[in-house]
């Protein structure tokens, strides 16, 4: 093979430094958590503090006793401002000794569970949930235990909603945070590409321009920048706005092939190919036409206004060797670049990643049936394929039974909701997952499902409608993101403490860390 | 390549006002009467069109529930005057089974043909009662063709209803086995009998109308033969007569023109086959077995009888009839199929499932259980924008009042629904990478099992499973 390549093609030819670089500086943003307060004037709240005020003396009682600053009375103001409720940590403040309810000498305040939290949300993604995401994303931090949000774990009655882990009483290693690595390597090949280490065990997963806006685009490559991980395009092309950010992005080569150039391949340290997607799997990428605008339809170089169907799968590939053939191509076209496969969750995935793995690629990617961002048939969203829980394990086992686990990096995405659900996916064998939903949650989305046609979402994120999109500020958007991304970090390294881990590595595929609410987790030997 | 099933269709809005999921309460006498109120900004217009809908109104009998539910409004009122709810209206739709988000994809269907298409992922349970607890599964690459976009325009969703010869004798060219009659559904649909307690008139003659125009068969009791304003010749192809036991035989003029009858099952089967067989031999005729305690023995032992075709018939929400701790329609049908499969006579014989077949990936599921094809009923009058509250049944005005439908709104609600479920079909044919709908029988290759998964991902992490 060297004398090969020495006799035609000149090895120096193709080291992975010879393949063009963008020459564009590289955008440099910085980790810091700063306030990102919401968009919108009225924060919803999981109480509401109701003031009869035909019964209130304006005493200021309760704006002494409460220390969240729910009740405002200004200077020289004879009223009060409507109650802060979404400041408010409801009855457990009775604990603490600063009840405002009781402490009304009049009995003038009432307190009651805000019926909007029944409207927001799904069982996936219940209302608390979005909430806490949403204080994340605003100051960086998980919400303190007295708002009583239950974050770690939906109403979904099954699969990561039931997992827990098993936290002893004291962590059999005593461990500083700072002592704690959460980063990992996404090149395990040792084939001569470069070693691409990201500093926390996630990154953005892909979502289209079309499907969402230029500044949701642009805030998911700065989070990604200031947290040393990665963004991915999507399918809808590589925009000539986001060469400053061409160093933490992925691109994708999907089905439709739109914008997809080697220009484009060249630009990046990661190239995916999407064989499926957890959203619709089976099913080709789907841009309805609204949202197929002028920008979008240049990018894309199809027609304004119809709706894009991407073909499934790709017409090239029906077998391993021509899904090796693929690489081998996109591998020639950029000699640094390593190789993601992106596929979603049937009975066989454990055979297609061990076949994606000997075709060469460097990250498999399974993206399983209950995620998605974009639009989907809502027959294909719970019908298709397996939910991620259960392909984990099978592929992570799997691969194990082969001798490949330690050659591949194993990404899960496809219902990744909070920090809790990043641990228990690599504590059930994926060294790390992808996101996505939670990025839009960050920015605002209450999950109300519109965001496939028309003006696309009416909260301004998944839209192309230039006036919606410009609602979103991109200093504003890259912030939220920045800051959930560091209160992720934090709640993991708080995980990893209390299991006396040093690193995130070092939980990978421990499920004995794990228990299932709905087993007797006692582990009996299973026939073959 | 051959002529593709094809069904024309248009939209057919509703008579009713629509009943969204959400509702704005707005508690106005503390408005501000801010000028540019956030209700102008609604991307949707939603406020806009309930104005228009309030000044239009003749009779308060129904709200305006159109809401997206994108909270933009209640979040930037300058007063939070404004709260978003549940809509009342919307849960009381159904039942706990025809879920409120059961009937809403209905009517949406119903209107417009579509596959309904939405944003941001799945939001509802990990698994569930019934068809929720099982997967279709997908193929990475394996597809129905290498051609065409999906390669969908070469699916075939045809199936065929009757005894399948497994082997020709031939003399020549000529074939010399005796052949059974058989006949092919352009999907695996069957319009069964609307419940008596739904019973509106007109509603057979708009059955029977969307029957000839998406080219399926629908069952009509023999005992209302004739239908008012039905023109028989073209409709009794597509009629399959019901014939309860003890009713009375329809003229042979009238059965030669139809494929298939339907006869209750009793003791005399085998001589009421006969009969129908000796005034038509080319007819095809079903036994209808209601799945009571018995009912899977009896659908087991009906096939050793030869009967070509069985119509298994659970309860409208897909359980055993009269049983404490009923099973559901989807084991039941495995049950059966594996039965058959057992017997070696799963060939000779169609089984038809009915009975909680409520969305389209229902027929999907239940094919791949094992059944042939699938019948059902309320999704079609819900198609009509029932409200499956039953009050119909206890002789109280209909609130979607159905009686006053006219035959083109009906046939077309109908037709756009079945239209929209064939859709689906062939979407979730494709994904499977399946080509043609009669090999989905019992390939259970192309499910996944809640059991099964459980067993194999979490077994052998988390021990065994506590029994609920």
């Amino acid at each position: 093979m060297a004398d090969f390549l020495e006799i035609d093609c000149k090895l120096e030819d193709i080291i992975p430094e010879k393949t063009r670089k963008t020459r564009t500086p590289q955008f440099k943003q910085a980790r810091t958590v700063r306030p990102a307060p919401p968009r919108y004037r009225n924060e919803i709240s999981k109480y509401i503090i109701l003031r009869n005020e035909e019964l209130c003396l304006k005493c200021g009682k309760c704006v002494e006793i409460c220390p969240q600053g729910v009740h405002v009375k200004s200077l020289g103001y004879k009223y009060f401002a409507q109650p802060h409720s979404h400041l408010c940590f409801g009855p457990v403040c009775e604990k603490k000794g600063c009840y405002c309810i009781t402490a009304c000498p009049q009995g003038a305040l009432r307190i009651q569970e805000n019926p909007m939290m029944k409207a927001l949300g799904d069982y996936r993604w219940p209302a608390e949930m979005i909430l806490a995401t949403w204080k994340m994303a605003e100051n960086g931090e998980c919400p303190s235990e007295d708002y009583g949000y239950d974050f770690e774990t939906g109403k979904s009655e099954g699969g990561f909603d039931r997992i827990r882990f098993k936290f002893p009483d004291r962590p059999p290693v005593e461990l500083k945070d700072e002592e704690i690595d959460t980063s990992i390597e996404l090149n395990r090949r040792h084939d001569g590409r470069a070693r691409i280490r990201i500093d926390v065990p996630w990154y953005g997963g892909g979502m289209s321009f079309g499907s969402v806006s230029n500044t949701t685009q642009l805030s998911k490559a700065r989070a990604a920048v200031a947290w040393n991980t990665f963004s991915c395009t999507g399918e809808g092309g590589f925009m000539e706005r986001m060469r400053p950010y061409d160093d933490h992005m992925i691109t994708q080569v999907a089905t439709g092939l739109f914008g997809v150039r080697e220009e484009t391949i060249q630009r990046v340290p990661i190239v995916e190919f999407k064989y499926a997607q957890g959203a619709k799997p089976g099913l080709g990428g789907h841009l309805l036409g609204d949202k197929n605008t002028q920008a979008v339809a240049k990018m894309r170089e199809t027609v304004i206004g119809i709706s894009l169907f991407s073909p499934f799968p790709f017409h090239s590939v029906y077998s391993i060797e021509d899904h090796q053939k693929h690489i081998d191509w996109v591998k020639h076209i950029n000699r640094r670049a390593l190789i993601s496969t992106k596929v979603s969750t049937p009975n066989d995935v454990d055979m297609v990643a061990v076949g994606s793995y000997s075709a060469g690629t460097h990250i498999i990617h399974l993206d399983g049936g209950y995620g998605g961002t974009g639009a989907a048939p809502d027959i294909a969203k719970k019908n298709i394929a397996m939910p991620i829980e259960y392909a984990i394990p099978k592929v992570h086992n799997f691969l194990m039974a082969e001798g490949a686990r330690e050659q591949v990096t194993l990404v899960a995405s496809g219902g990744i909701r909070n920090p809790y659900d990043v641990a228990k996916a690599i504590a059930l064998g994926a060294d790390g997952v992808v996101i996505g939903t939670v990025e839009m949650v960050a920015l605002g989305c209450v999950r109300c499902n519109r965001c496939s046609a028309g003006r696309g979402c009416p909260r301004c994120i998944a839209t192309t409608d230039k006036t919606l999109a410009a609602k979103i500020d991109l200093e504003w958007g890259a912030q939220r993101l920045i800051n959930t991304y560091n209160a992720w970090r934090n709640e993991v390294v708080s995980i990893l403490r209390r299991l006396g881990l040093r690193s995130v590595s070092e939980l990978r595929g421990r499920s004995d860390l794990l228990m299932h609410l709905d087993y007797t987790n006692v582990v009996v030997e299973r026939e073959a | 390549m051959p002529e593709k099933y094809h069904i024309t269709t248009k939209p057919v809005p509703p008579r009713r006002p629509r009943i969204g999921k959400y509702g704005i309460v707005d508690w106005r006498e503390d408005c501000a009467r801010c000028h540019n109120c956030v209700k102008k900004a609604c991307v949707y217009d939603r406020h806009r069109d309930e104005i228009k809908y309030i000044r239009d109104l003749e009779t308060v009998d129904a709200l305006f529930f159109d809401c997206m539910g994108c909270f933009s409004c209640v979040q930037d009122c300058t007063k939070n005057l404004l709260c978003l709810t549940i809509n009342p209206e919307y849960e009381k739709l159904g039942n706990s089974y025809w879920t409120p988000e059961i009937i809403l994809t209905t009517w949406a269907q119903a209107e417009t043909a579509k596959i309904p298409v939405s944003g941001a992922g799945y939001g509802g349970k990990f698994s569930g009662y019934g068809f929720d607890s099982m997967w279709t599964d997908m193929s990475e690459i394996v597809r129905p063709t290498r051609d065409g976009i999906h390669g969908r325009e070469y699916i075939s969703s045809a199936v065929d209803i009757g005894h399948n010869s497994s082997f020709l004798v031939l003399n020549g060219d000529d074939v010399v086995s005796p052949l059974s009659p058989i006949l092919s559904t352009p999907m695996p649909l069957v319009i069964d009998r609307i419940p008596d307690k739904y019973a509106l008139p007109k509603l057979d003659a708009i059955i029977v109308e969307t029957a000839v125009k998406t080219g399926l068969i629908t069952l009509v009791d023999a005992r209302k033969w004739p239908l008012a304003g039905v023109d028989a010749d073209k409709c009794l192809p597509h009629i399959a007569f019901y014939f309860a036991a003890g009713a009375a035989m329809l003229s042979e003029e009238i059965l030669k023109k139809t494929q298939l009858a339907e006869i209750e099952d009793d003791r005399n089967v085998k001589s009421r086959i006969r009969a129908l067989k000796q005034i038509h031999p080319g007819i095809v005729v079903a036994v209808r077995v209601e799945l009571t305690a018995g009912g899977m023995q009896r659908a087991i032992d009906l096939a050793d009888e030869d009967v070509e075709v069985i119509h298994i018939v659970a309860d409208s929400n897909g359980r055993e009839i009269g049983s404490e701790h009923p099973m559901f329609i989807k084991d039941m049908i495995r049950k059966v199929h594996r039965s058959l499969i057992e017997n070696g006579r799963r060939d000779d014989v169609t089984i038809i499932a009915g009975g909680g077949i409520a969305l389209p990936e229902h027929m999907v599921k239940g094919v791949l259980c094992g059944a042939d094809l699938v019948s059902i009923d309320l999704p079609l009058l819900v198609g009509l924008e029932c409200h499956l509250c039953h009050q119909c049944g206890d002789s109280h005005t209909c609130p979607a009042k159905i009686q006053e439908i006219s035959l083109s709104y009906g046939v077309g609600r109908m037709t756009n629904l079945i239209s929209a479920w064939h859709d689906q079909l062939v979407e979730l044919m494709g994904a499977m990478g399946m080509r043609d709908a009669r090999r989905l029988r019992g390939d259970v290759g192309r499910a996944m099992f809640f059991e099964q998964l459980e067993e194999e991902a979490f077994g052998r992490l988390f021990g065994n499973r506590l029994q609920a």
